[in-house]
């Protein structure tokens, strides 16, 4: 789905001397000519790191993800929205897998980046720290965070590191198909009784701040992102990609006869663009600090998973090593 | 019994088998010890899933009273159900779930291998199809087997459990009734006689592989032909129905 990684400063500075002027020169006017950088060439160690934790924190997401549209599989309320949803479930994991080896291309281990998971170093998407209440909140997912997720990850495509510009040519086909789904689901509850209804005006009205917030801090307080955009590996700011995700989804609520919760919200025939209301800030950097409605659930979970295949990976390393001890025998 | 009264009856045995077992893996997502197995435990949920469609809209057109596949997975209670017992048993631990895929899907596959040669030719496609998946899944299920079998002390004890707790529900594989005897004469449907000496044959040898023992055969626990079913289904046929039953007639 989505990173917040792009805004994070890198703190850890290559020591004086380490990385020559020249060097630096050469990496920049390549990214500067649209060229891939590919994994066994010349990179800044900061372009090295700020990558590793966009990308693994991307995968996070991913896999985070999985938990709040988990909960509704056992109870979809037909077999073929059962299959769908099954399907994104899965296509989740394969995002998290793809992700995790594109990280992998930069020097870092699946177990390091899943380490840094598990230990609450890394972060993943705020988004997830969200319950899903009812069926219509599947619906708002696909809809509204995967419609956002797309505005971020599309311009991710010309990303100038290849391996991961090539594994979001693949994510986005199945996130656009994802986010159809979702709104498909939407339509067939704004169609259907009076309680489905209703039920898809409450997951609106549930999702569509946080969502707003996917896109992270407004452009103004979001200075360690100039570094990223020279470096191409972000290409439009915080703000634009927001108002574009407004400006396509405004129409979207309106066709399913559902209000968006903003009194704000209004077309401004001046800009060309919808102007909307003030995001809570204060709600957002709450769930980034670990406070939202879900953060403890799906990190105990996320662990409980964990801890309890521990004995099911050392049999498998165990079982292995016999295999390799006979072979050679 | 006549034979379409039987042929469904059958195949609705087959779609409660395939939906409950892709219920129980559902509700293992999220829940995997490696990312790898996320994938595989979803994927071969919705194999079964997508089974369960199949022969629930087969079952619908035999029946001919208009009902469709969610008539079928939602608007019946749990004593309907026919699924085989060892299909509902709560998931336990992950050798718990490869143990009890593996012990039936050793079975189902010599099931569906039969079909796919019956003379209902809808079936018979249907199985067809089926058969490719699940002897995939026969094959990862082994594979586990023989690893936690053969990896750890811990392992072993663990998946030796699980072979003692799910072996009970294995007799009713084979514990035919006169639906099963009409598949086999006027279909050419699979017989059981000689489905199970071909089923404990690849059983055993993959036990022998893991390190495992063939357990005794008491206290066999059947009855899922009939509907008299163990405790845990009545959850899991609640928890999959409550939302499709709490909007009578919606369509999602």
């Amino acid at each position: 789905m989505y990173t917040q990684g792009l805004d994070q400063k890198d703190k850890a500075r290559p020591a004086a001397g380490e990385e020559t002027a020249a060097q630096q020169d050469a990496f920049q006017a390549r990214v500067d000519a649209e060229e891939k950088i590919e994994p066994k060439e010349w990179m800044p160690a900061a372009y090295r790191r700020t990558l590793v934790r966009q990308i693994s924190q991307h995968a996070h997401s991913e896999i985070i993800g999985m938990q709040p549209e988990g909960n509704w599989l056992t109870r979809a309320p037909s077999l073929k929205r059962k299959a769908i949803l099954l399907a994104k479930v899965q296509d989740e994991a394969g995002h998290g897998l793809y992700l995790y080896s594109a990280a992998e291309t930069l020097g870092v281990s699946r177990d390091e980046m899943v380490g840094d998971l598990l230990s609450g170093k890394a972060k993943y998407s705020s988004i997830f720290n969200y319950p899903t209440l009812t069926w219509a909140d599947i619906g708002a997912i696909g809809w509204l965070v995967d419609g956002a997720a797309i505005m971020n990850q599309i311009p991710l495509c010309r990303c100038s590191y290849g391996p991961y510009a090539r594994a979001m040519v693949r994510v986005c086909k199945e996130e656009s198909f994802h986010q159809r789904q979702g709104f498909e689901l939407m339509l067939e509850l704004c169609r259907g009784t009076g309680a489905q209804k209703a039920m898809a005006q409450d997951a609106l009205d549930r999702w569509w701040w946080p969502s707003l917030m996917m896109f992270g801090p407004n452009d103004a307080d979001s200075k360690h992102s100039a570094q990223s955009m020279a470096w191409k590996i972000k290409r439009f700011s915080n703000d634009e990609l927001r108002q574009k995700f407004v400006d396509v989804t405004a129409p979207q609520a309106e066709f399913l006869g559902l209000r968006i919760p903003d009194d704000d919200l209004a077309w401004n025939a001046e800009t060309g663009h919808y102007d909307f209301g003030e995001i809570d800030w204060s709600e957002f950097h709450q769930v980034l600090a670990g406070n939202g409605p879900c953060n403890r659930e799906r990190m105990e979970k996320r662990r409980a998973a964990h801890d309890n295949g521990a004995w099911v990976r050392e049999a498998a390393e165990a079982h292995a090593a016999k295999r390799a001890a006979r072979d050679a025998a | 019994m006549n034979t379409t009264d039987a042929l469904l009856a059958y195949v609705l045995r087959l779609g409660d088998t395939a939906l409950v077992t892709g219920q129980r893996m559902i509700e293992r997502v999220t829940g995997e010890p490696e990312l790898e197995e996320e994938l595989a435990n979803a994927n071969f949920a919705l194999d079964y899933v997508g089974q369960a469609r199949l022969f629930y809209a087969y079952a619908g057109e035999l029946e001919g009273e208009g009902r469709g596949e969610d008539d079928f997975a939602y608007l019946r209670d749990s004593q309907a159900f026919r699924n085989l017992l060892i299909a509902e048993q709560p998931n336990g631990h992950f050798g718990d779930c490869i143990v009890r895929q593996f012990l039936f899907e050793s079975f189902y596959v010599l099931q569906l291998e039969a079909l796919a040669a019956c003379g209902d030719r809808r079936l018979a496609d249907i199985a067809a199809r089926g058969v490719k998946e699940i002897r995939y899944h026969l094959r990862h299920a082994t594979q586990w087997l023989v690893r936690l079998g053969d990896g750890t002390e811990e392992s072993h004890r663990r998946v030796a459990g699980s072979l003692e707790r799910y072996w009970r529900y294995t007799a009713e594989f084979f514990d035919g009734d006169d639906v099963d005897d009409v598949m086999r004469d006027a279909f050419g449907g699979p017989d059981l006689a000689s489905l199970e000496p071909r089923w404990r044959e690849t059983v055993a040898g993959g036990l022998r592989e893991a390190m495992l023992s063939v357990p005794e055969d008491e206290a066999a626990q059947t009855g899922s032909r009939r509907g008299l079913h163990t405790e845990h289904l009545g959850y899991l046929v609640a928890e999959m129905q409550h939302l499709h039953r709490a909007h009578p007639g919606a369509r999602w």
